[in-house]
Order: structure tokens, then C-alpha cells, then sequence
């Protein structure tokens, strides 16, 4: 019989080898939106290239980038794949599959976003970040294809976890567009005038918008994953919210977005501040997903290790 | 709380540079409370609640972790204390979180109430006229047609209605609005988020939880004596307990040997169990992530372990203990923890407290390990003790543990004399004559929770309130839009066309592209009919 978890593995380095030179394009990419920057651009003027809303053709190294981008996903998608033949279940039943599927989803997103708007500046952020990721889950989280045990034996474990690490994808894409539309609106405010690549970048209150619907997105997903959460926890352990660590951070991540939301609405909130509650966001994202999950103790102790 | 609100709505921000002059005892409570139903207090009460559940997960919680608690406060009993005055270790009921979720609730009533009488308002009355200039909109659109000014007119009547606008006609011009739809989901969300709070409030009261472990040929009942522990909401009453009875006739663990890690992995945990209510009795099997609902109650599968039969004699033969005894499991291997007391029948009160080994095996130092979940060789140890099991006080004692202060050990640790050792059938003597001890059989136990929870029924529908109002709330738009028609009595005419956005909609101009292609559509159409 093959061995589907070795040729998984096989596969999640093969990714990450192709991801490796998509991270390189892209940066090129940027380094080439930089040198072709002529001029500044007077701060806080409109930037006709960037702000008609991405009617530029791609740069060849983002074609390049994109390129291998979707070969690495490919390879990804097959890793996963294998890796779900192997424990002849979902591929997202421990930390290490978790990994390998919120990440799956990450690029997923990602090139999903490509048809809709250009967002190819986030190129190097996403490949280097999934890199990072998968490069942490496989060396540190890595445990072996081992059987349900009978608390995780249930259709939601499709359903809750695939939901999180949706949301989880939209999180990170998210949180990336808000960072940039905080240097951004530095920039536009004269404060990091000399740094030209900036003005390659659109302007912030697009970004602000583009982070906003990608974050929405994301809180829908994540009030789903709570939802479903508790109807699981009710059947598995009795009742359907126990304030659980996990329950827990779930719950302050909940908050938190809706926070984000309403900061949007408020006034003297909206802009920078809001861009910095998605990040806090995202950081509590990671947060439950590392931390949470190996140095505390609670009944989502699925993690293998 | 309405995030994307419409633009020309009055969050109270405003109403305080105003309201300057003194205020007299209506005006300070107005003040206040159109303070608390602001965004900005109801956001910093929504980061306030974010950072206060925090420490909830930081330090054990007695709802969720009691041992974690205990443990703790054996550890640091000084830190527990402050902690504990500081209400930490009850965070999700303690005063400073409640009065978080309090306020916010309360600022957020204040907030839908107006909002909703505002909403009902907008849902009965016609969209606003047509205003006068047009071209100074920022999303406008101009063109120039042929046909009479009525049947444009109508023409744009049509292309909005089919937009889903809602209509009005004036005399040159047509004003629409559309995506109310918006502000009504965005209600709903709210009102469910009260449903939620409402439903735990009013059900809490009423549901209970029971606890019971139950052994191979046991039976339970349910009403309260027949409960090892309960905990009942505050009107609860005995009558509500439905009657029913359980009786677990086996438990039936499936296991996987991993030959790489050495490790069992358990598959299946199932308990063939009896339920006899006034209908009749018929067979259930139990598992977990398979409760059994039945007469408003859930019965679930939380634990199970092994429960060996402990035989003891006295001196002369008569069996003074004869029972099977849970011994609660300690790791995966379920290497588990027993007590057995025998206050009565023998020459002295006697405690023995012990471990049961499923598949024991010796380890380097002597010591007795089990390297599997299964009783392929179970051993049973025991250390005595004897003196006063404290059992006549009348003070409630938990059978699981054995207060050791007033007994003095007879056997195991530093008494000179082994453990008694057991294996499946044996007998061996006591110390001192006392009689002796026999591992009679082999029984697993499992136990069980029983839940009556009220609260589920009004949480489970404001959730799906709240995922409905969220993702209507977030994908609708609200949207004015306006056709005017100018025509110049020669046959020709100016149609302009302006777009408002009421709340946030990055897709307007967009939008108001469509519209006016589709006005030029149902033009065509007219024409050439």
C-alpha cells in the first residue's frame, strides 16, 4: 500500500520549495514597483496610477509570482489531499493539519481576491507568511496519521474547523491589507515621505475598504465557527458554552471584530484605529491557534503533541 | 450600534458639544444615557468585555477547571487568596465582568429601541422627493435620449421598481429607495444578541445537571437520590425530574495499538445500557458525541474507567464488603486510583486506598506500571489503613478520597510491610488478623451527565437570528437613487441619474453604472414594443 502520510509530506516540502520562488518574485516584483516609481507624488494627493481601481496590467514578475503561486497551492492541495487519505478522514483534525489547511486556505483566499481586485503587493507578504507557517507546523507540530478518537468522531469536526480555518484566511488577508493601509497613511501624512514604494501602494481608504470587506467576511465565518462550536459542545461534552480556554479566546476574537466593526462607524475610530483593532485581531488569531492551543490546558487539547 | 448606518444618523456625539449650558436633573440623566447608548461607549465596552475575559483564561476557573482550582491553591494558597478576593477564578460571573456585559446590553437596548421606532418610521413612508440639483451628487450620471418626457418617465418608474427600489413619482423625476432590508437585519442581529442574554437569564433558573457513575448491572433512576451529584438551577423542583431508569448492561471500548508510537488509540466507547420509563423498556447504546435525548432530558457519555469487585472477609468467613469499586482512571493506560471503606464488621474501622492496573507490568524499580487500556493483566494494590474513617461525624465525605489523618497505615510505604498485591480471583490476608481481601471480579463503570437545559431552545434561535441578521446586515446595501427627466419640447430629452449612499457601499458608482445601463435597456424595450 502507499504510504499517503510520507508522500503528504513530500508534498508540503515540494510546496514550500515552490512557494520559496514565489516569495522571490513577488518581492522582486516590489522591488521593481519601486525603481519604476519615477517621481513623488505630492503626500496625500491622489495617485492616478494606483487609485483608479486596478486597471494596471500586471508586472511580469508578478505574473511569475502568481504563476508559481498557484503550482505551489496545486502541490498544497495534493499534501493535503494525501495527507486526508492517509487518516481516511478531513485533513484538519490535529495542530500540524490545522496548519496545513488554514494555510491551504490563506493562498486559496489570496488567489481567489486576484480575480476580484489586484492585490499582487500582498504577494510577498502572504508567500512569505504561509512559508513561515507551514515551515513551523511541519518541523514543530508534526505528529503522526493516528486514528479519531471518539470525541472527535462527528460531522462537525468537518464543519467547525473548515469554518475557523476559512475565517482564519480571511483574518491574515485582512490584517495585511490594514498594516499596509496604517504605513500607508503615514506615508500620506508626510511621515514616511522618502519611502516611495508607498506610493506604488493605493492609497489607505481603499485599502481601508478592501481590508474591511475581507475582514466581514471573515467575522461572518468566525461567528459561524462559534455557532457551530457550541451545538458540538453540547452534544460532545454536554453543554454548548463552558467558557472553555478555547471558548475563551474565541469569544474575546468575536469581540474583538465586532469592536473593529463598530470602530468603523464611530467616529474619531474609523481609519487608523480600526486598522489597528484587525491586527490586534489577527494577533489573537495566532494567539488561540499557537499558544493557546500547546501552553494551556482545556478540552480542545487536540493538538497530538 | 448600527456600524454602517445611514450617514445622516444622529449617534449622540454631536448632542454634547451642545448640551453645554447647566443641566438640571433631567438633563444630567439625559446626559448620561445619551453617554452610555453612544457607539464610542458601547465600542470601548466591547474592548473592556474582550479584555476582561481574558484573566478567564489565564487562571483556572471553577465553572470549567474545579481541580485546576484546587491545585492552585494548595500551590500558592497567598496569591489564591488575593486572586480569589479579586473574583478570578469566577471570572465569566464575577461583578466586573458582569457589569460589563450589563452596560453593554443596557447601551445597546437604548441604542435598537430608538432605532427601531426610527426604522418603522422609514419602512411606512415614501422615499424622500427628488432634490433640486442633481448634478452635485457624487455619483451623477447625465445622458441624452429621444421620446417623450411621461414615457421616460414611466421607463425610469420601471427600471427602478425592477431594481428592487422602492418608488416614487413626482412630476419630472423619480426617487427610489432601496435595501431596507439592511437596517432590519441589522435589528434582528441585535434584538437576538438580547434574545441570547434573555433565554440564559429565564432558562438558567429552571435546568439542572446531575452526575452519576454508573457500573456494569447497575441501574440509575432518575430522581435525586439516585445522583452522585447535582446541581440544580435556582427553581428547579423534584417533580420536574422526568421518571426514567438506566440500567448499563455492558461498556464496550474499542481500541488501536499504534506499533509506532506504542500508544492505544481509543476508536470506539460504547455503552449498551437499558432505559425503562412508563412506556416500556427497550434497548440504547450510548457513545460520546451521541447523547440520548429523551423526556427533555440528554444523558451523556462523559467518563468511563474500571471497577473491580472487592470482597472482604472477616476473620471468621463473614463477608463484611462485597462490591464493585470505581477506581477513577489517572492516564491513557488507565492505570486508576481507588478507595474502599469498611466502617463496619471488623475489629477496626479500616481505609484502603489503592491502584487498579489493567495490564500491569514491573517497572526497573519495582514499581507497577499499565502499558495498556485493556485488563490483559490486571492487578489490583492496595495500601490500609486503620483508626477512624471519620465516616460517624455526619459530615459529608467524598468517597473518592481517604482523609489519612486519623488512620495509621498498616501496609505499603514506610510500614515495613508491602501493598497487598491482587490479581483477577486472589485473596490474600490483612495485617494483624483483620480478615482478608479479594478481588472478586472484574466490572467497568461509566459516567454519565444528566442535563435538562431550558435555555437552549430561545439561545439555539437567536443564533440563527444572529447569523441571518449578520450576513443579510453585511451584504445588503442601502442605497437612494434618483432619475430626472428633462425634456426640451423637441423631441429630445436629459435624463440624469444620482446615486446616495446611506452607510457604507464601496460598489456605488458601480451600482449607478447598472442603473443606467438598464434604464437604457427598458428604453429599448418600450420602443420596441
Amino acid at each position: 500500500m502507499m504510504d499517503f502520510a510520507y508522500l503528504s509530506l513530500v508534498g508540503v516540502y515540494s510546496a514550500m520549495a515552490v512557494y520559496t520562488l514565489a516569495f522571490v518574485a513577488f518581492t522582486w516584483d516590489l522591488a521593481r514597483r519601486y525603481s519604476a516609481t519615477p517621481a513623488l507624488v505630492p503626500a496625500g494627493a491622489a495617485n492616478p496610477a494606483t487609485d483608479a481601481e486596478s486597471s494596471q496590467p500586471w508586472g511580469p514578475f508578478q505574473r511569475i509570482g502568481v504563476t508559481l503561486l498557484v503550482l505551489a497551492w496545486v502541490i498544497h492541495l495534493l499534501a493535503a489531499i494525501g495527507r486526508g487519505i492517509a487518516g481516511n478522514r478531513v485533513p484538519w483534525a490535529n495542530m500540524f493539519e490545522f496548519g496545513l489547511t488554514s494555510t491551504l486556505l490563506i493562498v486559496a483566499v489570496f488567489l481567489g481576491t486576484l480575480l476580484w481586485k489586484d492585490l499582487g503587493y500582498l504577494g510577498a507578504y502572504i508567500t512569505g507568511f504561509v512559508l513561515l507557517a507551514l515551515g513551523v507546523v511541519t518541523v514543530n507540530f508534526y505528529v503522526d496519521v493516528t486514528p479519531l478518537p471518539p470525541a472527535l468522531q462527528s460531522a462537525w469536526l468537518v464543519i467547525h474547523v473548515f469554518v475557523a480555518s476559512l475565517g482564519t484566511a480571511f483574518f491574515a488577508l485582512g490584517a495585511a491589507l490594514s498594516a499596509l493601509q496604517l504605513a500607508r497613511a503615514r506615508f500620506e501624512a508626510r511621515d514616511m515621505a522618502k519611502a516611495r514604494i508607498m506610493n506604488t501602494l493605493p492609497s489607505s481608504s481603499i485599502m481601508e475598504s478592501l481590508a474591511y470587506r475581507l475582514n466581514v467576511v471573515g467575522f461572518v465565518f468566525w461567528s459561524f465557527t462559534l455557532i457551530a462550536g457550541a451545538i458540538w459542545a453540547e452534544r460532545a461534552w454536554g453543554r454548548y458554552w463552558g467558557w472553555d480556554v478555547k471558548e475563551v479566546w474565541t469569544f474575546i476574537i468575536w469581540v474583538l471584530f465586532a469592536g473593529y466593526i463598530h470602530a468603523r462607524a464611530t467616529r474619531g475610530w474609523r481609519g487608523s484605529r480600526a486598522a489597528w483593532l484587525a491586527i490586534i485581531g489577527f494577533g489573537a488569531v495566532l494567539f488561540n491557534y499557537t499558544v493557546v492551543n500547546i501552553a494551556f490546558t482545556g478540552l480542545h487539547s487536540y493538538s497530538g503533541l | 450600534m448600527e456600524p454602517l448606518r445611514p450617514s445622516d444618523y444622529d449617534d449622540g456625539t454631536e448632542a454634547r458639544a451642545i448640551q453645554q449650558p447647566a443641566l438640571g436633573f433631567v438633563g444630567a440623566g439625559r446626559f448620561v444615557w445619551r453617554q452610555l447608548t453612544s457607539m464610542r461607549t458601547a465600542l470601548i465596552l466591547l474592548l473592556l468585555l474582550a479584555l476582561a475575559a481574558i484573566p478567564g483564561s489565564l487562571v483556572p476557573q471553577r465553572s470549567s477547571d474545579p481541580n485546576g482550582v484546587v491545585q492552585f491553591r494548595r500551590d500558592d494558597p497567598e496569591l489564591f487568596e488575593v486572586l480569589d478576593a479579586l473574583q478570578l477564578f469566577d471570572t465569566f460571573t464575577s461583578a466586573w465582568f458582569s457589569s460589563i456585559y450589563l452596560l453593554l446590553f443596557i447601551s445597546l437596548v437604548g441604542c435598537i429601541l430608538p432605532r427601531t421606532s426610527h426604522h418603522l418610521k422609514a419602512l411606512t413612508s415614501p422615499p424622500p422627493a427628488t432634490p433640486s440639483r442633481l448634478e452635485r451628487f457624487e455619483h451623477y450620471r447625465v445622458e441624452t435620449t429621444h421620446g417623450a418626457p411621461e414615457q421616460l418617465l414611466r421607463t425610469a418608474e420601471e427600471t427602478l421598481r425592477s431594481r428592487g427600489y422602492r418608488v416614487v413619482v413626482q412630476k419630472d423625476s423619480v426617487s427610489g429607495e432601496r435595501g431596507y432590508l439592511r437596517e432590519t437585519a441589522n435589528l434582528l442581529f441585535h434584538f437576538a444578541l438580547v434574545g441570547i442574554l434573555l433565554g440564559l437569564a429565564l432558562g438558567t433558573g429552571f435546568k439542572y445537571q446531575g452526575q452519576r457513575v454508573l457500573v456494569e448491572g447497575q441501574t440509575f433512576t432518575n430522581q435525586l437520590t439516585s445522583y452522585d451529584s447535582f446541581n440544580p438551577g435556582r427553581f428547579f423542583s423534584d417533580s420536574t425530574l422526568e421518571p426514567y431508569s438506566l440500567m448499563l448492561n455492558t461498556f464496550t471500548p474499542t481500541y488501536q495499538f499504534d506499533l509506532t508510537s506504542g500508544r492505544a488509540n481509543p476508536l470506539d466507547f460504547a455503552a449498551d445500557m437499558t432505559l425503562t420509563d412508563g412506556s416500556g423498556a427497550r434497548d440504547v447504546v450510548l457513545r460520546v458525541n451521541q447523547p440520548l435525548d429523551h423526556q427533555g432530558t440528554s444523558v451523556y457519555l462523559l467518563g468511563n474507567g474500571f471497577a473491580p469487585w472487592i470482597t472482604v472477609y472477616a476473620p471468621d468467613g463473614d463477608v463484611v464488603f462485597s462490591q464493585p469499586v470505581a477506581f477513577l482512571p489517572q492516564d491513557s493506560n488507565l492505570t486508576s486510583l481507588g478507595v474502599v471503606k469498611i466502617p463496619d464488621g471488623l475489629a477496626s474501622q479500616l481505609g484502603m486506598i489503592g491502584f487498579f492496573y489493567p495490564s500491569a507490568v514491573a517497572l526497573e524499580t519495582g514499581a507497577l506500571t499499565s502499558v495498556y487500556p485493556e485488563p490483559d493483566q490486571p492487578v489490583l494494590t492496595l495500601n490500609v489503613f486503620r483508626g477512624d474513617l471519620g465516616l460517624d461525624e455526619g459530615i459529608p465525605r467524598n468517597v473518592y478520597s481517604l482523609d489519612t489523618e486519623s488512620l495509621t497505615q498498616v501496609t505499603g510505604g514506610e510500614t515495613g510491610r508491602d501493598s497487598l498485591v491482587m490479581g483477577l480471583g486472589e485473596r490474600v490476608d490483612l495485617p494483624s488478623g483483620l480478615g482478608s481481601v479479594e478481588f472478586t471480579e472484574l466490572r467497568r463503570f461509566v459516567s454519565v451527565d444528566v442535563h435538562r437545559d431550558p435555555t437552549q431552545l430561545p439561545v439555539a434561535l437567536s443564533a440563527v437570528g444572529i447569523m441571518a441578521g449578520l450576513i443579510v446586515t453585511l451584504f445588503v446595501t442601502r442605497r437612494r437613487a434618483w432619475i430626472r427627466i428633462t425634456g426640451n419640447g423637441k423631441g429630445e430629452a436629459r435624463v440624469e441619474f444620482a446615486a446616495l449612499a446611506r452607510g457604507d457601499d464601496p460598489g456605488l458608482g458601480k451600482g449607478l453604472d447598472e442603473l443606467v445601463h438598464a434604464f437604457s435597456k427598458v428604453e429599448k424595450s418600450t420602443l420596441r414594443e
